[in-house]
């Protein structure tokens, strides 16, 4: 008997395009039109089985083997930095890591700077490699109003088309680190199931480059 | 009794069985008694899987740890023989952090190593006992091996930051990034790209070998490869995105893993890197089972706790003792109680009278 493939898709419009890429690749479970619902979706027939999840969660699936591949932001990754193989740039769900002030900020440099964030890791190795001394606010949504309520004088957050940062009189200062969606697979999975993993990953990749071109 | 009859755990069972195999090859047990200063593990926390360690002062006010690991004492506490060799195996706990929780457990390891003057024969061993344990551990189980020279002789003359990036993303078999890395490093295009191939080969070695001889041509760690390969048949894989701990390791490095866990089980490789640090002349080479890992694996429940639970009231305690003793002579187990404890599942319940 064949394997079954777990794939763990962040729930979306970017797991939705990532499963028509799989489908495309062969692996498709019609299962997952029918019912919103469900999480959870199987095709024996291919082999495959894909579990909608948060996103920010793909990652610890895939470390820990629920999943075998799993689509997730370069964000997550740079951020929680869990050990499993990054095998291919998606070039989808573009967007960017980068500081935002309120417009007309000044960087005080006697003061310890603070900083507003989801992604504490991240903000904290930035600020290491500039040398500059900061207290991370560890926040888990609307970061935006940080600054705004003097919570904190920056935020790192990430930046698609910069809207809510004006709407919410904030505008970019640098950027950190472009992001995009990547494939990635449990290291031990890949072990056991490399030529299925290869095939997907080509299958994608080959996919991206056609709409890249 | 075999061991399969044993009522033992597991992982007891696992450990029993490994034991017994490096026995079989003429190993001797390494017993760690005393604990080590703190200071030999601070030296060497890249060494260790996580740098978190167990402190205490002992009486004369030195700072002592809970070893986190036991080839460091291995190393420090034998003697250093380059012309000779010692084989040892090892079956202790160590205190470190555990991959899949916070704070410390306390985590069954056991492994082995050779140290001394480290030949051919030698590497095959190791690599032999190291197949043959996952075979103990599961029927379904890979070794993967690698090579570090290869890799390193591409990179040798780049910073140990610049390498630090590379082997990230090889890793990682992260090609998309490994280009801009390789670029901002100043790493010749041909070298890249020989350095992005060898990241990408992996899989059997009859597939993956003949790979890497045309791409890098003959040489030293290649024909080793080959070699070992060719004895140790269909269990392995070849994979060069196997570089961690380069600061460590050099040659031969290898991971074992077993379908159904999602780390790898078992970690080793060559190090003398560590043994020049240490200020050693003898090489070395050996690995460890994360008994820890183990813990998961798909075990059957017994079906009863206990074959009969016998039931007493009023009666003197010499007639429930002799009740006791009559069930266990006929080759039972008798857990006595007033009345059934909850959730035990027993085969038949009896009444002393």
């Amino acid at each position: 008997m064949k394997p079954i493939l777990n794939v763990a898709l962040p729930k979306g419009r970017l797991g939705e395009k990532v499963y028509a890429m799989m489908e495309k690749a062969g692996f498709s479970c019609p299962a997952i039109y029918e019912n919103n619902r469900k999480l959870i979706f199987e095709n024996p027939e291919k082999g495959v089985r894909y579990f909608w999840v948060k996103p920010s969660d793909v990652a610890i699936y895939v470390e820990r083997g629920t999943a075998d591949i799993g689509i997730v932001g370069k964000d997550i990754l740079l951020e929680y930095a869990p050990d499993v193989y990054e095998l291919l740039d998606l070039n989808i769900g573009k967007c960017r890591m980068a500081v935002a002030a309120p417009k007309g900020f000044r960087d005080d440099q006697r003061r310890t700077l603070r900083v507003a964030t989801k992604f504490s890791n991240i903000a904290a190795r930035h600020y290491l490699s500039k040398g500059r001394d900061i207290d991370i606010i560890h926040l888990n949504g609307s970061i935006e109003v940080a600054p705004i309520l003097g919570l904190s004088d920056v935020i790192v957050d990430i930046v698609e088309t910069g809207t809510t940062l004006k709407e919410n009189d904030l505008e970019v200062k640098e950027t950190i680190v472009p992001i995009s969606a990547r494939l990635i697979a449990n290291k031990a999975s890949y072990k056991f199931q490399s030529d299925t993993i290869d095939y997907v990953t080509q299958s994608i990749a080959s996919q991206v480059e056609e709409t890249n071109d | 009794m075999k061991t399969m009859d044993l009522p033992l755990d597991v992982t007891e069972r696992i450990a029993f069985r490994l034991r017994t195999l490096y026995r079989k090859y003429g190993y001797t047990q390494y017993k760690m008694s005393k604990f080590e200063e703190y200071d030999l593990y601070a030296r060497n926390k890249d060494f260790l899987l996580s740098e978190n360690v167990i402190t205490f002062t002992d009486l004369s006010g030195k700072l002592m740890a809970l070893k986190p690991d036991v080839t460091l004492s291995i190393v420090k506490n034998s003697r250093d023989d380059a012309q000779g060799l010692q084989k040892l195996y090892y079956h202790e706990n160590v205190y470190r952090v555990s991959k899949n929780s916070q704070g410390f457990r306390e985590i069954q390891q056991v492994g082995l190593e050779t140290l001394g003057n480290i030949d051919d024969y030698c590497i095959l061993e190791v690599l032999q006992l190291a197949a043959q344990s996952l075979a103990e551990i599961s029927d379904d189980s890979i070794l993967e091996i690698s090579h570090l020279g290869l890799m390193s002789s591409l990179t040798q003359d780049l910073s140990s930051d610049q390498k630090a990036e590379i082997f990230r993303c090889v890793g990682s078999k992260n090609l998309h990034e490994l280009d801009a890395v390789c670029k901002a490093a100043g790493v010749q295009e041909e070298t890249a790209q020989l350095i992005k191939a060898l990241a990408s080969i992996g899989g059997a070695p009859e597939t993956v070998l003949p790979k890497v001889r045309a791409l890098l041509g003959d040489n030293k760690p290649l024909q080793l490869l080959e070699q070992v390969s060719a004895i140790l048949g269909d269990k392995i894989r070849i994979d060069f995105s196997q570089v961690d701990d380069i600061h460590y390791y050099n040659g031969i490095v290898f991971k074992g893993f077993i379908r159904g866990v999602p780390n790898a089980v078992l970690s080793g490789g060559q190090y003398d890197k560590l043994m020049r640090k240490m200020k050693r002349e003898s090489s070395a080479i050996g690995f460890a089972v994360y008994m820890d890992l183990l813990e998961r694996l798909e075990q059957e429940l017994p079906e009863y706790d206990v074959d009969t639970v016998l039931l007493y009231s009023d009666e003197s305690i010499a007639e429930v003792s002799a009740a006791a003793k009559a069930l266990m002579d006929a080759g039972q187990s008798v857990a006595v109680y007033r009345q059934i404890p909850e959730g035990l599942r027993y085969r038949e319940a009896k009444t002393v009278r």
